[in-house]
Order: structure tokens, then C-alpha cells, then sequence
């Protein structure tokens, strides 16, 4: 049980500590690096609440898919970033104004919960995990039979999002370096593509 | 004893640093789409605390479709940015005002 409170409080103090070094951090590369550290200890807390496919999920998708996007992203492309925080200190005090103001509602709402006044009722039964089974089970057997058309719904989404991806970076394979003509290919015979000169002694060729 | 308290007031946490992070970073678009993460790592982790103390699944299920979400987003949201970086040379999404009449 104390090893448990440990974890939870390792994990969550690295997850808000990493969260702020990715808001604030001055290179990008950095931003992403805190990124990732984040996701890990969040994966970490989901573990210490019996959610171990959703926290892999996490590990696979998040760290494995997006950041390292992210991180293909921002060294590929050429930025000044330095430009690029200009208005940070100008932009400081909005900020906090509006993050005190939403920590303040979010506060409120914690308060409301835990006063009684919103009730979340128990859970019907339908979807509890089933005993003695492992987390990723019980999971499936709910996504596979009361949710398979949001499943497939997912899949579509994420086959848009390919498809978008790909439609909006493709470079038209008409310009003049990738174009291959077939009918001029085969068309083209020896007597036109080569031609024999006799140069003189220590002269070189005219094309 | 850890309770659904403390995941919440992490999760609370996490959401207001991303939004934080919207208004300081207004003009590096790439770290506005790393505080947008944080906030959709802010709700799963909302999502799984109260399916773990309900023993309702449907919270990781939703989870799942946010982690769906997520990945498209990000995958679209780079890629409008690398043909952005490549028509105009710059990231500063704060004059993007090519559409203003």
C-alpha cells in the first residue's frame, strides 16, 4: 500500500514537473523530450489504476507515434525559433490570468464532487470488468460486442487522418524531377540516341 | 490511500498547464500542439481514474477513442504545418492572415 502512495506520488509530481519544462522550455527538441517523459509517467499512473492496455496504448501511440513525429517535425524543418518566443513575456500575464481562472472552476467542480454534490451514480453492470480475468480482456469484450460500431467509427478516423496526412504533404509527381514519359521511353532508338565521330588525335569530342 | 481525488487534481493540473501553454507559445504553433497532447493526456487520465473507481470499462473505451483523436490530430496538424513551412519559410502562426479580405 505505501509502495503504491510512493509510486503515485513519484509519478504524478514527474508528470506536472515535465508538463511545465514543456511549456517553458526554449528549444523545441527539449519541449518534445519532456513530452515523452510525461507520457511515461502517465502510462505509469494508469498502471497503478489496473488500466495496463490503455497505459501501453499510451507508451505505443503517444511516445512510439506522436512524439517522435513531433520530433521528425521540428528537426527536420529550418526554424528560427528564437523569433518564435518573441511575445512569451508579453503574453505571460494573460496566460496565468486565464489558467488561474480555469484552475479556480476546476477547483470549484473538485470541491462540488467531493461535497456530494454530483452524483455519478454506480456503475449499471453492463460494462464492469469481468472477474479474474486481465484488464485487456474485460476491455476487449466490451469494445468487440457494445461499442464495435464506435470501434470501427476509430478506424475510419484514423484512416481519414492518413489519407489527409498524405494528400497534403504529396509534392505532384508531374514536376520535372520525378516525371517518367513511357511512350518516349520505348520510342527512343539507337540511331537518334547515339552518334559516332572520329576526333583527331589529342582533341576532344563537340557535343 | 490513494483516491479518485488525487487523479483528478493531477488531471486538473495537467489540463491548465496545456492551457497555459496555448497562451504563452502563441506563436510556435509546434509547442501549441504539444500543450494540445498535454490536454488530451489530462482527460485520459481523467477517463481511466473514474472508470478504475466506477469498475465501468466505458471510461477506458472512451480513452481509447481519445487516444484515436489524438493521433489523427497531431498527424494532420504536422502535416498542415510542413506544407505552411514550405510555402512561406516561416512557423509564426500569428500572422496567418492570408485569407483577411
Amino acid at each position: 500500500m505505501t509502495l503504491q502512495v510512493v509510486a503515485f506520488y513519484l509519478f504524478a509530481s514527474i508528470v506536472i514537473a515535465s508538463a511545465v519544462m514543456v511549456i517553458l522550455a526554449r528549444n523545441p527538441v527539449h519541449s518534445v523530450l519532456w513530452l515523452i517523459l510525461a507520457f511515461f509517467n502517465a502510462a505509469g499512473l494508469m498502471v497503478l489504476l489496473h488500466a495496463e492496455f490503455i497505459a501501453m496504448l499510451v507508451v505505443i501511440v503517444y511516445v512510439g507515434a506522436v512524439a517522435v513525429l513531433f520530433l521528425f517535425v521540428v528537426m527536420m524543418l529550418d526554424i528560427d525559433f528564437a523569433s518564435l518566443r518573441a511575445g512569451f513575456v508579453k503574453n505571460f500575464p494573460l496566460g496565468i490570468a486565464v489558467a488561474l481562472v480555469l484552475l479556480a472552476e476546476l477547483v470549484l467542480g473538485i470541491g462540488a464532487y467531493r461535497a456530494g454534490a454530483l452524483n455519478l451514480g454506480a456503475a449499471e453492470g453492463t460494462a464492469a470488468p469481468i472477474p479474474m480475468t486481465s484488464n485487456i480482456e474485460s476491455l476487449g469484450a466490451v469494445l468487440y460486442s457494445e461499442y464495435l460500431f464506435l470501434f470501427e467509427a476509430a478506424g475510419i478516423v484514423l484512416l481519414v487522418a492518413m489519407i489527409g496526412a498524405i494528400v497534403l504533404t504529396h509534392r505532384d509527381l508531374r514536376s520535372p524531377r520525378a516525371h517518367q514519359d513511357i511512350g518516349k521511353q520505348v520510342r527512343r532508338n539507337p540511331d537518334e540516341a547515339t552518334i559516332m565521330t572520329q576526333p583527331a588525335v589529342g582533341k576532344g569530342v563537340d557535343l | 490511500m490513494i483516491g479518485i481525488e488525487h487523479y483528478i487534481v493531477v488531471s486538473a493540473i495537467l489540463f491548465v498547464l496545456g492551457v497555459l501553454g496555448i497562451f504563452l507559445n502563441r506563436k510556435n504553433i509546434i509547442v501549441i500542439l504539444m500543450a494540445i497532447e498535454l490536454i488530451l493526456l489530462a482527460v485520459n487520465i481523467n477517463l481511466v481514474a473514474f472508470s478504475a473507481f466506477l469498475n465501468d470499462l466505458t471510461g477506458q473505451v472512451f480513452a481509447m477513442f481519445v487516444l484515436t483523436v489524438a493521433a489523427g490530430e497531431a498527424a494532420i496538424g504536422l502535416a498542415i504545418l510542413v506544407i505552411y513551412f514550405r510555402n512561406r519559410g516561416t512557423i509564426a502562426v500569428d500572422d496567418v492572415d492570408r485569407l483577411k479580405g
